[in-house]
């Protein structure tokens, strides 16, 4: 039997906990905090009994994420079990990136010294905004001056990989509006930054008020020059663009968890909705607390679908994931997985966008230009 | 003969003909309740769901009548739409007697008077019955006065029955089988048959359906057609009992089918007279005109490479539904496709949907037109009715369109709108007469070209569902006809032109900008829609472009769902066409073809 030569891989963590829930947010949670002990020691099952199931001699982790939802509701003891039990139950390196998610309005600088001495090396501060106004708008718990204080204890308590939020694009923003929140951002010196167009999620309340025109929501053309001018902006200041929504001060610094996410990379989720990859297989668990707990309580695993993608699916994903990235698709690895030639496949498209000053190709990669990736949906569309 | 009745019910649509013969067939027994699907001599899908009928059907039901003997009575069933009054025609011819059906509450209507002037060119005998008596809207008394005014009928022989609820059936039955005349015909001369229909089965190729007026029929003789004296053996002749089944002979009075290896239904002619090869009879009966097509349109496929199912399915369309007419034609935008004539615009689409539903096929059509005759400065006649073979408007010295006399009744407070309805469709108001005290009937000279485009909905609508109407071509006229043309982004779409009156011509490019900018999807680029008649721009829209398309955040959770949606548009995309580099949905090019609901 040929030895596996072990593949790099990343654990995702979701914590479905916030204190309240933000009207533009998509994102499983719930307000019902009474279930924080019992979540805590599911979520430790879960990944038990994971651990039993899995080939161990497959993967080792280079990153665990600890995501959601608010995890920051849970103070550094807890979070120091999930990372010590993740590390028991998973070869995790060493030197792992273990990157926690935190809401301004739920920190103290105890807890992120915790956090840090727990073995979390990058944390993601969800500022969103520094103006009182917008938070307001986007439902947020915290103050500007709470996210301001949030930055500077992180980095007290000893972080030095910190990472920023921020959502741009809100009804009447301008150029003029929004500059001033980068600036601060940049001010603060983090290690990275994710700036996310505002988007109306189906279902959302913030969707619903929008229906019910309870504001205008800022044009697509504003939102498409206020893009134009986060990535100008910011790469001035020494953040490259990497995807879409994503800026780092340099290459290692780039969120070495979510990177997994655009490159095909395997993943293993844990906690209510979080989903795993492991080519071909995506599956992902139930979107309750209460099912997960009961899945969990019941030995079972809380897996609500799996899917297992076809070669044709596995090309729109790879397309549609490669292009978010500044680094595009990596021809040779494509052509090497799926056994085609992308050029062939693409090429006259690719040609075509290119033309249009869309998409720049070369032997090696395929990837959108600047203007490009604001039409990223409809290229892909074209191409798949 | 002495036993058989064979009749006819007309009436105007929805006024309970289907629901009336399912409860005649009920009576008689000859299907068990089990096995009896509401209303089964419409027995297309199709026709089933729309509630009306195309093809006529016939059922021989036998009736012990209070006399105390068996009757066959053969009810032939007729199409129920103005489009095809001239198949109600060729059932009549093989009926001596017929019911005209009126609805108690809505009395009589267009179609009402229509068909039972058809019923009196062919000497029927005819039964007036009200129906839906069980209404609580019903108005016997008026209807009787109308049946009295209107129709010219003694209203005390009217019956009375409530098709719904069962009631007066046995009274229809005695009614056909007292005042309807059995038929007459010398059972010992030579064979003399009416062919008024015929179906296709895939198992047994074409059943003739027809009336024998004198001599018999069986399996085995040898047969002619007297039009072009085909002979073909018969293989058997039978009587229809919603099954066909199959008899020793048919003979003179009788109602039934014939299989004798005919390929097509287009190698049978609605009108022909069978007879025997080796003893024909003197003289063919009176024959009935061809049924000519009125409207056209070209049918593409939507898949490249759909041609080929196109093809076939319309081959096998045609086997069944002989007044179908079709020819290759293409398209710069849509390729290979067919010029297709119809009776009317009921007919394309009950054509389109059994192309799309029983064979599976996407399909675009073009806008449907009629038939025009165009007279070139050489004097020569050009017969046009597609817009891709319209000449140099510098070469044409005359153009003429056909025109239409239509019957359109209506409460008379709805005067002024439909007049209106009229003279904006180019109508001239011939005459107008009241029927009863507040029932009008309008007579308008239209354009045909008019009348296909939605004027049936528009008259609905405008009189709120109590206009009805009905119609017949009666010549061709002289007019102003151009062709309009669609450019997208500057291209001609050839699929999208019409060709249109002078003063329609603003309009309908109006319309047809508008619609195509709803449908069609925003791109990254702008796209111009562009009405123009020759050189000349009159209508334009724009579909903006996108400014940006990008999904903002796409993480673990977000993958799947993402790519659920490309494949769902990767779907759509099947379903459109790039004229140039833009994609335009199938709905677009159908939607130029829809009026807005107003
Ligand atoms: N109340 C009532 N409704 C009837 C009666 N006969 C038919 N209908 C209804 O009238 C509508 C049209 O009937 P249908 O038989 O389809 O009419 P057709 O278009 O003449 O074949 C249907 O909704 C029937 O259910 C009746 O005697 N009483
Ligand atoms: S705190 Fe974060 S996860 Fe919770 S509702 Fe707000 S945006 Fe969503």
């Amino acid at each position: 039997m040929r030895p596996y030569q072990p593949e790099p891989a990343g654990l995702y963590v979701h914590i479905p906990f916030c204190i309240r829930k933000c009207p533009y947010c998509d994102f499983y949670s719930i307000t019902d905090l009474s279930f924080k002990h019992a979540f805590i020691n599911a979520l430790m099952r879960e990944m038990q009994m994971e651990a039993g199931f899995f080939q161990k001699t497959r993967f080792f982790f280079d990153t665990l994420y600890i995501g959601g939802g608010t995890p920051s509701v849970f103070d550094a003891e807890d979070i120091g079990q999930i990372i010590e039990t993740a590390r028991n139950a998973f070869p995790i390196l060493p030197d792992a990136e273990i990157t926690i998610e935190v809401n301004p309005g739920t920190v103290t600088p105890e807890k992120l010294r915790g956090y840090y001495r727990a073995g979390v090396s990058r944390i993601n501060i969800g500022v969103q905004s520094f103006q009182e106004e917008n938070l307001r708008f986007l439902g947020r718990i915290h103050s500007a001056e709470e996210a301001h204080l949030a930055i500077q204890w992180a980095r007290k308590a000893g972080f030095d990989n910190i990472g920023l939020d921020f959502i741009y694009g809100l009804p009447g923003q301008t150029e003029l509006s929004w500059i001033p929140d980068l600036e601060r951002a940049v001010e603060s010196e983090p290690a990275h930054l994710s700036c996310y167009m505002l988007t109306y999620e189906e279902g959302t309340a913030m969707d619903k008020d929008r229906r019910k025109g309870c504001f205008v929501p800022l044009s697509e053309g504003r939102v498409a020059d206020l893009f134009q001018t986060t990535v100008d902006f910011l790469s001035k200041q020494g953040y490259a663009q990497y995807e879409i929504s994503n800026f780092a001060r340099s290459g290692p610094e780039r969120s070495r968890h979510n990177q997994k996410y655009w490159q095909d990379v395997p993943y293993l989720g844990f906690g209510p909705s979080a989903h795993s990859y492991v080519s071909p297989c995506r599956y992902w668990n139930h979107r309750s607390v209460k099912k997960y707990l009961s899945d969990i309580g019941a030995g079972r695993f809380p897996i609500a679908e799996k899917e297992i993608l076809t070669r044709e699916q596995q090309i729109t994903e790879a397309i549609y994931l490669g292009l978010r990235t500044t680094d595009g698709i990596d021809i040779e690895k494509f052509d090497e997985k799926f056994g085609v030639s992308f050029h062939e496949m693409f090429g006259e498209m690719t040609d075509c966008f290119e033309e249009n000053g869309l998409i720049k190709t070369d032997e090696k990669r395929c990837a959108l230009t600047r203007r490009g990736m604001l039409f990223l949906d409809s290229v892909v569309s074209a191409l798949v | 003969m002495e036993n058989i009745r064979n009749f006819s019910i007309i009436a105007h649509i929805d006024h309970g003909k289907s629901t009336l013969s399912d409860r005649l067939i009920q009576t008689t027994d000859i299907v068990s309740d089990r096995d009896f699907q509401d209303q089964i001599l419409d027995s297309m899908d199709i026709e089933r769901e729309r509630g009306i009928t195309i093809k006529s059907q016939t059922v021989c039901l036998p009736y012990t009548a209070k006399d105390g003997q068996t009757y066959f009575l053969n009810l032939i069933d007729t199409p129920g739409h103005v489009d095809f009054s001239y198949e109600v025609s060729r059932a009549l011819a093989s009926c001596e007697g017929a019911l005209l059906l009126v609805d108690a509450s809505q009395g009589v209507e267009a179609q009402t008077l229509a068909n039972l002037y058809l019923a009196l060119e062919h000497d029927l005998e005819i039964i007036p019955v009200i129906n839906k008596i069980d209404l609580p809207s019903a108005d016997i008394e008026r209807v009787k006065n109308q049946i009295e005014d209107d129709l010219g009928l003694d209203p005390e022989t009217a019956i009375l029955v409530s098709a719904k609820e069962g009631t007066g059936i046995e009274d229809v039955l005695e009614g056909v089988v007292t005042h309807l005349p059995p038929p007459v015909g010398d059972t010992e001369a030579p064979l003399k048959a009416l062919i008024f229909d015929s179906h296709y089965d895939p198992f047994r190729g074409t059943v003739v359906h027809f009336r024998v007026y004198q001599g018999k029929i069986k399996a085995g003789d040898s047969i002619c057609f007297m039009s072009n004296n085909a002979t073909y053996k018969v293989e058997e002749v039978g009587i229809f009992q919603i099954v066909r089944v199959p008899q020793k002979t048919l003979s003179a009075g009788q109602v039934g089918y014939m299989i004798a290896g005919i390929k097509t239904v287009s190698d049978t002619r609605c009108g022909d007279t069978i007879t025997l090869k080796k003893q024909k009879c003197d003289t063919p009966m009176p024959g009935f005109m061809e049924t000519k097509p009125v409207v056209f349109s070209s049918i593409y496929p939507v898949a490249s490479d759909g041609y080929e199912d196109l093809v076939t399915a319309l081959e096998k369309l045609k086997l069944n539904d002989a007044s179908l007419i079709y020819e290759k034609d293409t398209s710069a935008a849509l390729g290979f496709g067919f010029r297709c004539g119809f009776l009317g615009l009921l007919h394309l689409e009950v054509v389109q949907e059994r192309l799309e539903r029983e064979y599976d096929l996407s399909l675009i059509l073009t806008a449907p037109s009629v038939q025009y005759e165009i007279v070139l400065n050489d004097g020569s006649l050009l017969i046009i009715d597609n817009p891709a073979l319209y000449p140099d408007p510098t070469m044409i010295s005359l153009t003429k369109e056909p025109f239409i006399r239509a019957a359109i009744i209506i409460p008379d407070h709805y005067m002024g709108a439909v007049m209106k309805l009229c003279l904006d469709r180019r109508g001239i108001n011939r005459n107008y007469q009241y029927l009863t005290n507040n029932r009008l009937e309008m007579i308008f000279e239209l354009p045909l070209a008019e009348v296909v485009y939605d004027f049936y909905d528009k008259l609905k609508s405008v009189t709120q569902g109590y206009g009805s109407f009905d119609y017949e071509i009666i010549d061709y006229r002289e007019t102003d006809l151009v062709k309009l043309d669609i450019l997208i982004n500057g291209e001609r779409v050839d699929a999208l032109s019409q060709l249109v009156h002078r003063d329609r011509s603003v309009e309908r490019a109006r319309h047809a900008c508008e619609k195509l900018r709803e449908e069609i999807p925003r791109q990254m680029f702008k796209i111009a829609i562009q009405g123009a008649i020759g050189g000349k721009i009159i209508a334009r829209k724009t579909v903006s472009p996108f400014r940006k398309d990008v999904t903002a955040k796409c993480y673990g959770g977000d993958i799947s769902r993402k790519r659920k949606l490309l494949e769902k548009q990767r779907k759509g995309k099947k379903r459109m066409k790039m004229v140039g580099k833009i994609m335009i949905p199938q709905s677009a090019f159908l939607s130029v073809l829809k009026t807005d609901k107003d």
